[in-house]
């Protein structure tokens, strides 16, 4: 794969969004006669792809997700998330019947993923306009950091602030691997279509989009988003972990602009006590 | 005399169950989450099929006649995962028989 031309990566603020939300959406990104084309060819199947392959050899046989997944703005979003070269994990086509009675569980995909400071991203395609009724992607703001496993989260049937997906055809969505999602019961008379591809990275994920916006203050107020869903207390702790993460893929684990991260981990060496209530101190050698 | 209790097909009630996530773990904190089900099986309520909660505290779904039955324990934190983020805390549970 061509290393995307600098226009085409995310921004810092971009990517600040992605570490705040778990999701990075661009609409109609797609154009209009792929659009066309793909219901007939996912009806008709991607050919399967081995766990691991990297993504320039996985899609020789699939012209359209050749081409999908080489869109300049597509491409430039895979690399400033996941670097150059990712292997795919696995596709997927998922298909909502029309008026198909039943939503999925809230979940997490595959099982429980604590790292710290490496995430595998899921691309969400949506060849169709897709309505409220047609039951578009459910998935939560800010859930990407919650260690639960797999659908333990079913019992949550809604979250404020959770996003319905509505989107026009051609969007594509990045999702952490994290992010509690599901797909919703489809009430419309149309049958839905959706396309996932997850990959893996194979480098480290530090700066691989581009920087020059790094320290500008919307970055900051990106990270520092709180969700109507989060609880007053555990919202405060996603902050923490949210700028952790982002220490993690800036290299600068100093970036604390609301000093979650360095009030609580404030441990001073230095004392200054007089010397006869300073336990430290050394001790005067007796004279023999 | 030793009463009797009525089963469910004699009284004809069935339990309605609404789960309600707080921002704290006061019953008067702003409702975060909700699930509901429904015994009678009238209503197919299920994920995703609201963005307006039932309810805008836990006190209001009392003042509307919910019986609280269960609320969710305040646990410390796991020594070392003081700041690990999981399930949502403020979990209670209310009924309504119909």
């Amino acid at each position: 794969m061509p290393h995307p031309h600098r226009k085409h990566l995310l921004t810092s603020v971009q990517m600040a969004q992605f570490v705040a939300t778990g999701a990075f959406r661009m609409d109609a990104v797609v154009p209009d006669d792929m659009n066309q084309q793909a219901i007939e060819v996912l009806k008709a199947g991607i050919p399967g792809v081995p766990y691991g392959t990297p993504l320039s050899e996985a899609f020789v046989d699939s012209e359209f997700v050749e081409r999908l997944v080489q869109l300049p703005e597509v491409a430039g979003a895979i690399h400033s998330l996941v670097g150059p070269e990712p292997t795919v994990d696995h596709h997927a086509v998922h298909i909502r019947k029309a008026h198909e009675g039943e939503a999925q569980n809230l979940h997490g995909d595959a099982i429980i993923d604590v790292r710290t400071d490496a995430f595998d991203v899921q691309l969400m395609y949506y060849p169709q306009d897709v309505t409220l009724e047609m039951g578009g992607t459910l998935s939560v703001p800010g859930s990407h950091l919650r260690r639960t496993n797999e659908s333990d989260t079913g019992r949550y049937q809604n979250l404020r602030g959770q996003t319905r997906l509505v989107c026009p055809a051609g969007t594509v969505q990045f999702l952490h691997h994290g992010i509690w999602h599901g797909g919703r019961k489809n009430d419309s008379d149309l049958d839905r279509y959706m396309f996932k591809i997850r990959f893996n990275p194979t480098v480290r994920q530090v700066r691989l989009w581009n920087t020059d916006d790094l320290y500008e203050e919307q970055v900051a107020a990106e990270l520092e988003q709180n969700f109507p869903w989060y609880e007053n207390a555990t919202g405060r702790l996603e902050k923490y972990n949210r700028i952790k993460l982002w220490q993690a893929i800036t290299g600068d684990d100093t970036y604390d602009p609301n000093y979650w991260v360095t009030r609580v981990s404030n441990r001073p060496q230095r004392v200054v006590a007089d010397r006869s209530n300073n336990p430290h101190a050394k001790q005067k050698k007796e004279m023999v | 005399m030793t009463a009797t209790a009525e089963t469910p097909q004699q009284t004809g009630l069935r339990q309605q169950v609404l789960v309600l996530y707080l921002a704290s773990s006061a019953l008067d904190a702003r409702v975060v989450g909700w699930s509901t089900y429904d015994g009678t099986g009238e209503t197919h309520p299920t994920t995703g099929d609201s963005d307006v909660p039932p309810y805008e505290t836990g006190l209001d779904a009392l003042k509307d006649g919910w019986r609280l039955f269960q609320a969710s324990q305040l646990n410390p934190p796991y020594p070392g995962h003081e700041y690990d983020v999981s399930f949502l805390k403020h979990e209670f549970f209310f009924e309504k028989l119909a």
